[in-house]
């Protein structure tokens, strides 16, 4: 490890970054060296890191360990106040800007120029964001309500206001997810000319072809950890798709037992309405057929309509089209709670939003979404006595690390709360799981426990949608991959001749539609 | 671990003495300012504890406010205000002082039915609130505070044109028809604490049983701490949110029959008016638990009843109305701060517990 001086010449270097949270570490020992004046990409899959490192270079949190050097002089921040002091300003993927203000407004919201007696001196920073806007190349009347803007024209708004704040170092997380392609290449255009003029931009992505086309420098972030440093030139879509994906694959799961001929779970055409109004099908005729004791792995950038495909199976959005069977019946028009009652079970893409009640003790966790379930309840009553020994079984079966079931569940590490997450849906001795990342975030110890639990019972016959991030969990347990991309299934894969390159180019859309 | 528990709900009830603690001695500085002796004033106030006579007030005055409160509670319990109480209070007493006095029924049976139709128009009324918020999206705190104005405009209007009787020794007192002896209420002490107070109680424990004890209050109490998490595990959050309003609306319906079936036994203008809203306060000084309800509205209920002492020793009344305001807010800044305070000291005790364990299983192989 280099010691920086003013010498080097970096525009932000950082060493030895380590952030840790409970049970989790999510940065160790990672370094970065980015150059004044480049674009300089941050890329690595969903949860590799790159949030939490970009969080502790804007000074959201504090590292652990570590140091952040901006311009050769060491600094330690408290909050983004001090980050946006030397110079460094985020742009966030999604934007934090006020509607029925108009872009003049926005832009000064929190630093306005202020006058005597305590007016804002308007003029002055009219004058001052027309001069940014000719900088960056963007031509608009600064007293246009932002509702009236479009998405990209929402981003150059961000920018221009992280640019008021005197940002040097421009950090962008994820900018180009919203944008439509002639955006992205209006966007890239913006930030040549800033580095044109001396600035630098801190650019995260998972898209590689935006990286390798647009960066001057790349740095690649894999389970944490930076993995390398390299350039457009020096490496080909492939090399780095290797590089952010591990070049040593699993092997495939040497399973002894067969896949059932029954199908467990049936979704077949399925279209889903985009979020907004007029907006794009989120998915677009997806076909999934699950057997018993089967495990189907969905890859995929997330964001392609993974979740969609989660909440369709669920009933937790109207179809447009198609039809969801489970377990040989038709749930289409079926309420989730009769889904869930009747053989599914659901392993959410995320434990707080969608898993836990994190204020309520161990043993309501492991209640909920089985009220329904005699053993637990006694008519309308829940039977609590039971519930605390069902919990307590849960607890003892996958290895939950915690003192009591009456503890509350957000006492538990990462870990642990997934564990339990896990064991409450096995619980059910469902017929159909969705398993949405279900070792995310996890413990290599917890991670084998639960990969174990999975494969026990896709042996006693369980089907299983997995849906993960994490290519060794995909290879090592599916027994087919489909890869969706932009709301569709593109391909079916076998796991067992599958390359990091090949799954890297279906899922970011470059190659489409082999053995479907 | 029961001890958990218990630790859990001390903490929780110091908070609360904590909160009614500050609030006696921002109350002892106003007093102080305003040239007032707060030995004296606090000596008069809780010196009126002793005698039967306030105990008794204090509990006929803190039944209305336990069922408002459980009503608010519920709400809250699923992260649902409905600040409606008071209209469907106030839309239930018309109702029921009508509907009351046009049937003739058995004693028993009487007061039954006028249970029922208080709680069925409370019910009704919130159900509007609920219908709106899972139809058209409309934040229950902005409906129920309108619908409070539309009731009681209506029932002003309802009263005066189509139900008023004059009555004939004081024309002054304007009143509906008169409940029949088999729809009253009967008093404990006569006159001064009546048997409302058993309902309000009966009340409370069936929000207990309900909110804690069945899976209906479960998938409630679910819905209010993590609605993602109901929904993704099968609960109809929109149900959920129209159902609980209606029970809501139901106890608020009951909030005003000890006026209107223990006391004036007709419906009169500006008959338990406030009660609807004081239930605001009463849950959250209770944290929305039964308990913790029971006795908010006995504090709120002695420091209405003693307030009249204070007048006699030249000390203004209004000082009690004062400290319930400043233990509303009080509660609401200490419990907060209680919370953090007291997730952090779980969550370290449960490492501490873990790692004791570790080393207690590594002494073991070692």
């Amino acid at each position: 490890m280099s010691v920086s001086t003013p010498a080097d010449g970096l525009a932000v270097e950082l060493i030895g970054i380590t952030k840790r949270f409970p049970g989790v570490v999510a940065n160790y020992d990672v370094g970065l060296k980015v150059r004044p004046g480049t674009i300089h990409a941050i890329v690595g899959e969903n949860g590799a890191g790159k949030s939490t490192l970009m969080k502790t270079l804007y000074g959201m949190h504090q590292p652990d360990e570590g140091r952040i050097v901006v311009n050769g002089q060491e600094v330690t921040f408290r909050s983004p106040t001090d980050a946006i002091g030397v110079g460094i300003g985020m742009v966030h993927q999604h934007f934090k800007l006020a509607d029925n203000l108009t872009i003049l407004e926005n832009i000064i919201l929190g630093d306005e120029p202020v006058g005597g007696r305590g007016r804002i001196k308007f003029d002055e920073a009219r004058n001052r964001i027309t001069e940014l806007a000719a900088t960056l190349g963007v031509d608009f009347d600064p007293d246009t309500m932002v509702g009236e803007l479009g998405v990209g024209q929402r981003q150059r708004v961000e920018i221009l206001k992280v640019l008021y704040r005197g940002a040097n170092v421009l950090i962008l997380d994820e900018p180009t997810a919203v944008l439509v392609p002639q955006e992205v290449e209006e966007l890239f255009a913006t930030l040549k000319r800033l580095v044109a003029e001396g600035r630098t931009v801190i650019f995260i992505s998972h898209k590689l072809d935006e990286v390798l086309t647009y960066c001057d420098e790349i740095t690649v972030i894999r389970q944490g950890t930076t993995v390398g440093q390299t350039t457009p030139s020096q490496i080909d879509r492939r090399g780095l798709a290797e590089m952010m994906v591990g070049s040593d694959l699993p092997n495939p799961s040497g399973r002894t037992t067969s896949v059932g001929s029954h199908v467990v779970l049936n979704a077949s055409h399925v279209d889903v309405a985009g979020k907004v109004a007029g907006a794009k099908l989120a998915l677009e005729d997806v076909s999934v057929v699950v057997h018993d004791a089967e495990v189907v792995g969905i890859a995929g950038v997330e964001g392609n309509g993974q979740f969609e495909l989660c909440e369709a199976i669920l009933g937790l959005v109207p179809l447009e089209r198609g039809t969801v069977e489970i377990d040989g019946v038709d749930r289409t028009d079926d309420e989730t709670k009769d889904r869930l009652t009747s053989g599914l079970a659901y392993i959410p893409f995320d434990r707080h939003r969608e898993g836990l009640l994190l204020d309520s003790p161990l043993w309501e966790n492991t209640l909920l979404g089985r009220e329904h379930e005699a053993s637990l309840t006694s008519g309308p009553f829940i039977v609590r006595r039971k519930i605390e020994a069902d919990s307590r079984a849960i607890i003892e079966r996958f290895g939950v690390r915690t003192p009591s079931e009456q503890v509350p569940a957000f006492a538990l590490s990462g870990g642990n709360q997934q564990k339990l997450v896990v064991g409450r849906e096995m619980a059910t001795e469902p017929k159909v799981l969705l398993a949405a990342h279900p070792t995310r975030g996890v413990d290599v110890g917890a991670q084998a426990a639960i990969w174990d639990e999975l494969r026990r019972a896709r042996d006693n016959g369980l089907g299983v949608l997995l849906i993960s991030a994490d290519l060794e969990e995909l290879i090592g347990l599916s027994d087919r991959i489909l890869v969706m991309f932009d709301g569709r299934v593109t391909a079916e894969l076998n796991p067992r001749e599958v390359t990091p390159e090949l799954l890297g180019s279906y899922m970011t859309g470059a190659v489409q539609g082999a053995g479907r | 671990m029961k001890s958990a528990r218990l630790q859990r709900a001390a903490v929780t009830a110091v908070s609360s003495l904590l909160a009614v603690g500050v609030a006696l001695v921002i109350s002892a500085i106003i007093l102080l300012v305003t040239g007032k002796d707060p030995v004296k004033a606090f000596s008069t106030l809780f010196g009126a504890a002793g005698e039967p006579k306030v105990l008794q007030g204090m509990a006929n005055r803190a039944t209305p406010l336990m069922i408002s409160a459980a009503a608010v509670a519920i709400g809250f319990k699923m992260n649902l205000f409905n600040i409606g109480v008071e209209g469907q209070m106030r839309v239930a007493l018309l109702t029921t002082a009508v509907l009351g006095a046009a049937v003739e029924l058995p004693p028993v049976l009487h007061v039954t039915f006028c249970f029922v139709v208080a709680m069925a128009s409370g019910a009704a009324w919130s159900g509007i609130a609920g219908w709106l918020k899972v139809k058209r999206g409309v934040n229950e705190v902005i409906s129920t505070i309108m619908l409070n104005f539309i009731a009681l405009a209506l029932v002003a209007w309802a009263f005066d044109d189509f139900f008023r009787v004059e009555s004939s020794t004081q024309s002054l007192l304007v009143k509906t028809k008169d409940l029949p002896r088999s729809a009253w209420m009967p008093d404990i002490v006569d006159r001064r604490l009546n048997g409302m107070l058993i309902i309000a109680i009966l009340v409370l424990i069936v929000f207990w049983v309900l909110i804690w004890k069945t899976k209906f209050g479960f998938r409630l109490r679910a819905s209010g701490g993590n609605a993602g998490a109901a929904r993704a595990t099968g609960v109809n959050p929109k149900k959920m949110i129209f159902v609980s309003m209606l029970i809501s609306g139901a106890f608020a319906g009951l909030v005003g029959m000890r006026a209107l079936m223990g006391d004036v036994h007709a419906y009169q203008n500006n008959l338990a008016e406030q009660q609807g809203f004081n239930g605001i306060a009463v849950a959250l000084l209770g944290r929305n638990h039964p308990l913790g309800i029971f006795f908010s509205a006995m504090l709120f209920g002695f420091l209405g009843e003693a307030s009249g002492r204070l007048q006699l020793e030249d000390i203004p009344k209004e000082i009690t109305t004062i400290m319930t305001g400043i233990i509303v807010l009080a509660v609401v800044i200490i419990n907060e701060a209680v919370k953090r305070w007291d997730d952090r000291r779980i969550q370290r005790k449960a490492a501490a517990a873990l790692d004791a364990e570790k080393a207690t299983a590594e002494a073991v192989t070692a």
